[in-house]
C-alpha cells in the first residue's frame, strides 16, 4: 500500500504542442472546484513544438504556494520527460505512462502503463487526450466525478452537445481507468476537501496583475511582446475590451514607453510591459519620465539574462537595472508582488504613487511568478482607493510650480484654461528651456524632495513568524514569498522568522529597527545578492548569509529548508 | 478667424534660433495656419523630440510635450488617442523624424492617427553643429564625412507613399503664403498627414541655400491630380526637380483613434468600473 496525504506533488511533462497546459488548466480548475487547495507552476522551452516542459501542480490540505521537488506521481506524456525531471524522481515516484513509449528512458523506475493511444483510438480523435489524462488523474485522487463532469458541461458547453458529449466519455473512461489503476497499484491518497475553497478564485501572477490594473482605471497600454511580460499585454487586450482600454502594440520598446507618457501627458493611466531586454530599451524614457515629471508604471517580467539569456526561465537579476535604470538622477518607487492578492493591490499602488508622485514606478516580477496559479478568497483583492491627481488648469498655469513637498499641480491639455507644456530639457516653472544654474537647482532639488513622501507611504514588509522573538532573519523579495513561508513553517523554530519586501524602493524607515541584532539571510534569484547590497545601503545592516539561486529554476521547498539548516548549523546562529 | 496674435510668446522670449534661420518663418507657418482654422491654443498640443527644430513649440502659445531625440511621435499618437478633440502636431527635424526615430515614423503612418507631421527638412544636423542627416545630399562635405557623404539620402516622400500615407505634401519655408495653405490642409486632413518643409540652414549647410531650393523647386500645378498614386510617387523620386503642394491626399481610411476606441471622451475623466471588475473577478472561480 502506498499511501499519500495532505500534501500531494502531481507532475506533467511532455513536449510543446502536447496540451501539458491544457491538462493543467482543466485539472487545477476541477480540482479547486471539488474544494481542494491547489498550487501549481510551470517549466518550459523557449520554442513551440517539441523540446520538453512539465507543470508541477500541488494538491494540499494547508493552502501552500510554493515550488517541491518531490514528485509523487509523474504523468510522462513522451519519452524526453523521464530524463528531462530525472533529478526530481525518486524510489518513491510513480511514472504513468504508455509503456513502450516512455520504458526505454524510464531506467529502474517503475512505470504504470497507461494506454492513451488506446483510448485515443476508442475515442477517435487526439483532441481528448487532455480530458482523459485529467480524469485518470482525477480517478487517481479519488476526487468526486460529478463535479468533473458538471465542469465539463460548463466548459465545452459553448461548442455545442456533441464536443460535451465527447468530453464526458473522454472523462468517464479516464476518470474509471484511474480508479483501476488506484486499486491495482495499492495507491490510497487522502486529501481534505474545504468546502470554502470550492467558492475560491483561481488566479496566476499575470491575471492578478491585469486584474490590479483594471482596479486601478489603467486605461492605455502600449507594449511590444517580450516573455515573460507579454501576458499582461494578452490579459488587457482580451479583457480590457469592456474597460475601454486602448491597447497598442508598439513597433519596439523606445515607442512604447514614449506613447505611455503621452498618454498620462494627456490625462490618461498608462502601463507598459516587457522583460530585461525591452526594458534596457525604455530606459531613455525612464529617464524623460523623472524629468518631465510625467507618471508612468512598468511591468517587468524578469527572465535570466544577460541578453537573450533563458527566455522562458526564472530571475531577480533586473533589480538593479530597474534601480539604476535611466541617466540623471530622479525619484522612482519599486514594486515585487509575492502572491497574486500582493499583486492586484501593488499593482493598484503602483499607480496611485505614480500618479500622486508623478514619477516612475516599476512592478518587478518574473516567470516563476507571473505562471504560478493558486487559489484565494476573492475577499482578500483588497482595493486602493482610485484618486485622479489630475487638477483643473487657470489661465495662468504653470506646469512646474515649486512646491514643498515637491509635487506641482499636474494638469492636462483641454482640461481648464491653462497651457500644459512639459520639457526633456531643463526648465523653469513654465516649462521652457533653461540654462539658469539657479533655476536647474531648484527644480533638481524640487524632483528629488518627491521621494520624501514616497518613501513615508512605502508599503512595510510581511513578518513570517515572530520576527520580534527570532535571532535570525531571512529575507526575501517578490516570487520566494511562497517558498520562505513554508520553510519557515518546517524549520518552526522561535529562533528564526522572516521579512517579505513587496516593496523594495524605497524602502520604509520604520522597517529598519527591525534588523536589530540579528543575524541576517538574504535569499533572492540572482548571484550578487542585489536586494541584499540595497539593504546594506538603504539600513546600513549587516547581511550574515546570501542564499543565491542563479539556475533558471525557482527555489523549492526542500532546496531553502536544507539551505538554512545547514547555515543555521554552520554558524551555529 | 483668430488673430494670430494669441499664439504670441512675451516679447522678451529668447529664441535660440540663428539669424536668418528657416525655422521663423515656420513658426510663422504654424501660427498663421492655427489662427485661420480658428483652433485655440488650449486645444493644440504640439510634440517635439530634440534639435534646434524641435524647439519650436516653446516659442508659441499651446500646450507641448517635447520629449527626447527622435520621439515626437510615439506621445503624438497616445495625445490623440487620449483625447481626439485635440488638434495634435509633431513637430521636428530632418534627423529628429526620418534618423533617430525612423522607426516610428515607418509605424506611425501605418496606424494613421490623426496627426500633422511637420518636418523642419534643413539637410542637416543643426544643434550639434552639422553632421550629415538621413537627407544630406551625397557628397555634402562635414565634419565627420570629410569627402563628403557617401550613402543614399533617405526619401521621406517616397517612404510615406509607399506605406499608405493618406496626407503627403512638401513646401519650402520660404513661401509662407503657400506653405500656410498647405499646412491648414494637413490639419485639415482626417489621417496622418506629413508636410517636408524646406529649410535651408545658413550657419552649417552651404550646399542646400536659399539660392539653391528656389531654383530646384516648383509647384505642382492646379491641373495635378493629388489623388493618382503612381504620378505621386514619380514625383516623390524625382530629386532633381522638387516638387512643392500637396503631392497626394486621399480620404475614407480609418483614423488610429477611431480604431483603437469606441468612443471619443477624453480618458482623463474616465473612472475605473468597479462593478464590471467585480463580474470579471467572479469569472475566475
Ligand atoms: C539620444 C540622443 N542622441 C543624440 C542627441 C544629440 N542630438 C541632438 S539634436 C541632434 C540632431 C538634430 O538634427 P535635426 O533633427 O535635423 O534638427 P536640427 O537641429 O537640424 O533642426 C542630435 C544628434 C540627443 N539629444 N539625444
Ligand atoms: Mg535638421
Amino acid at each position: 500500500m502506498k499511501r499519500f496525504s495532505g500534501d500531494i506533488s502531481l507532475v506533467l511533462g511532455g513536449a510543446a504542442g502536447q496540451g501539458v497546459q491544457t491538462v493543467e488548466a482543466l485539472l487545477v480548475a476541477v480540482l479547486k472546484r471539488e474544494g481542494y487547495n491547489v498550487f501549481a507552476c510551470k517549466e518550459y522551452m523557449s520554442r513551440i513544438r517539441g523540446g520538453s516542459n512539465s507543470t508541477s501542480i500541488r494538491i494540499t490540505d494547508k493552502k501552500q504556494s510554493a515550488f517541491v521537488k518531490r514528485i509523487d506521481f509523474l504523468f510522462a506524456m513522451d519519452r524526453d520527460v523521464i530524463p528531462h525531471l530525472q533529478e526530481r524522481i525518486t524510489e518513491n515516484t510513480i511514472l504513468f505512462g504508455e509503456r513502450e513509449k516512455v520504458c526505454k528512458v524510464s531506467g529502474e523506475c517503475h512505470i504504470v502503463n497507461v494506454p492513451f493511444a488506446q483510448f485515443v483510438r476508442e475515442l477517435g480523435n487526439p483532441i481528448y487526450t487532455s480530458t482523459v489524462t485529467v480524469g485518470v488523474a482525477l480517478g487517481l485522487l479519488g476526487a468526486d466525478e460529478e463535479i468533473f463532469e458538471t465542469y465539463l458541461r460548463e466548459h465545452f458547453a459553448r461548442k455545442g452537445e456533441a464536443v460535451v458529449q465527447k468530453n464526458i466519455e473522454a472523462a468517464r473512461k479516464g476518470y474509471a481507468f484511474g480508479k483501476h489503476l488506484a486499486y491495482h497499484e495499492g495507491i490510497e491518497v487522502h486529501l481534505v476537501k474545504d468546502k470554502a475553497v470550492a467558492d475560491e478564485i483561481l488566479l496566476d501572477g499575470t491575471e492578478a496583475l491585469g486584474l490590479g490594473a483594471l482596479a486601478a482605471g489603467c486605461n492605455y497600454i502600449s507594449s511590444y511582446p517580450m516573455s515573460p511580460g507579454t501576458g499582461l499585454l494578452t490579459f488587457l487586450a482580451q479583457q480590457g475590451k469592456n474597460f475601454d482600454v486602448v491597447v497598442d502594440q508598439a513597433e519596439d520598446e523606445i515607442a512604447a514607453i514614449n506613447q505611455g507618457l503621452g498618454a498620462w501627458y494627456a490625462g490618461a493611466r498608462a502601463i507598459v510591459t516587457t522583460s530585461g531586454g525591452g526594458f534596457d530599451l525604455m530606459t531613455e524614457g525612464i529617464s524623460l519620465s523623472g524629468m518631465i515629471e510625467t507618471p508612468i508604471v512598468v511591468h517587468i517580467g524578469q527572465r535570466p539574462g544577460p541578453a537573450t539569456g533563458l527566455p522562458t526561465r526564472t530571475e531577480q537579476g533586473d533589480l538593479n537595472l530597474v534601480l539604476h535604470s535611466g541617466h540623471g538622477e530622479f525619484p522612482r518607487a519599486i514594486f515585487a508582488p509575492g502572491t497574486p492578492a500582493e499583486a492586484f493591490f501593488v499593482t493598484q499602488q503602483a499607480f496611485y504613487i505614480a500618479d500622486k508622485y508623478q514619477m516612475p514606478v516599476f512592478i518587478l516580477t518574473d516567470q516563476h511568478f507571473l505562471d504560478s496559479v493558486t487559489n484565494l478568497p476573492k475577499n482578500i483583492l483588497q482595493n486602493v482607493k482610485f484618486k485622479n491627481h489630475i487638477v483643473k488648469t487657470m489661465a495662468d498655469y504653470k506646469r512646474y510650480t515649486l512646491t514643498k513637498d515637491g509635487i506641482s499641480p499636474r494638469g492636462v491639455p483641454d482640461y481648464g484654461e491653462g497651457l500644459v507644456g512639459v520639457d526633456s530639457d531643463e526648465h523653469d516653472e513654465e516649462a521652457h528651456i533653461t540654462e539658469n544654474a539657479g533655476t536647474r537647482v531648484a527644480m533638481h532639488e524640487k524632483r528629488l524632495r518627491k521621494i520624501f513622501g514616497a518613501c513615508d507611504e512605502a508599503l512595510k514588509p510581511s513578518e513570517i513568524g515572530d520576527v520580534k522573538k527570532s535571532k535570525t532573519l531571512i529575507i526575501c523579495w517578490g516570487s520566494n514569498f511562497g517558498v520562505v513561508q513554508e520553510a519557515l513553517r518546517i524549520l518552526a523554530g522561535d529562533d528564526v522568522a522572516g521579512l517579505h519586501f513587496a516593496q523594495v524602493y524605497p524602502l520604509p524607515k520604520n522597517a529598519k529597527k527591525l534588523f536589530a541584532k540579528k543575524k541576517i539571510i538574504v535569499l533572492e534569484n540572482n548571484s550578487s545578492g542585489q536586494f541584499a547590497n540595497l539593504l546594506k545601503l538603504e539600513y546600513g545592516v549587516k547581511i550574515t548569509k546570501n542564499i543565491l539561486k542563479y539556475d533558471g529554476a525557482p527555489f523549492s521547498v526542500e532546496e531553502v529548508v536544507q539551505k538554512l539548516k545547514q547555515i543555521l548549523l554552520d554558524e551555529a546562529l | 478667424m483668430l488673430d494670430k496674435k494669441i499664439y504670441d510668446m512675451p516679447k522678451s522670449t529668447d529664441l535660440a534660433w540663428c539669424p536668418g534661420c528657416g525655422n521663423f518663418p515656420i513658426l510663422n507657418i504654424v501660427k498663421v495656419a492655427l489662427a485661420e482654422l480658428d483652433i485655440p491654443p488650449q486645444n493644440v498640443v504640439i510634440c517635439s523630440g530634440i534639435g534646434q527644430a524641435a524647439k519650436a513649440p516653446h516659442y508659441l502659445r499651446v500646450n507641448y510635450f517635447n520629449g527626447l531625440h527622435g520621439r515626437a511621435l510615439p506621445p503624438a499618437i497616445a495625445i490623440k488617442v487620449a483625447n481626439p478633440r485635440l488638434t495634435v502636431i509633431a513637430e521636428s527635424g530632418d534627423g529628429d523624424t526620418y534618423g533617430e526615430g525612423g522607426n516610428h515614423f515607418l509605424h506611425t503612418i501605418r496606424r494613421n492617427p490623426d496627426i500633422v507631421n511637420i518636418v523642419h527638412n534643413n539637410m542637416i544636423y543643426g544643434l550639434t553643429k552639422g553632421q550629415a542627416s538621413p537627407t544630406s545630399e551625397k557628397g555634402l562635405k562635414n565634419p565627420i564625412q570629410t569627402e563628403g557623404v557617401i550613402v543614399e539620402p533617405f526619401n521621406p516622400l517616397a517612404v510615406a507613399l509607399a506605406l499608405g500615407a493618406t496626407f503627403v505634401a512638401r513646401v519650402f519655408s520660404g513661401d509662407v503664403t503657400q506653405a500656410k495653405e498647405i499646412v491648414k490642409a494637413a490639419i485639415r486632413h482626417k489621417g496622418y498627414a506629413l508636410v517636408d518643409i524646406l529649410q535651408p540652414c545658413v550657419v552649417f549647410n552651404k550646399q542646400n541655400t536659399y539660392q539653391w531650393f528656389k531654383e530646384k523647386t516648383y509647384y505642382v500645378d492646379e491641373n495635378y491630380d493629388q489623388t493618382d498614386k503612381s504620378q505621386a510617387l514619380d514625383i516623390a523620386f524625382d530629386l532633381e526637380r522638387l516638387a512643392l503642394g500637396i503631392i497626394y491626399q486621399s480620404e475614407g481610411r480609418p483614423t488610429y483613434e477611431t480604431l483603437t476606441r469606441a468612443g471619443d471622451a477624453p480618458l482623463y475623466k474616465m473612472k475605473p468600473d468597479r462593478k464590471a471588475l467585480q463580474n470579471l473577478i467572479e469569472k475566475y472561480k
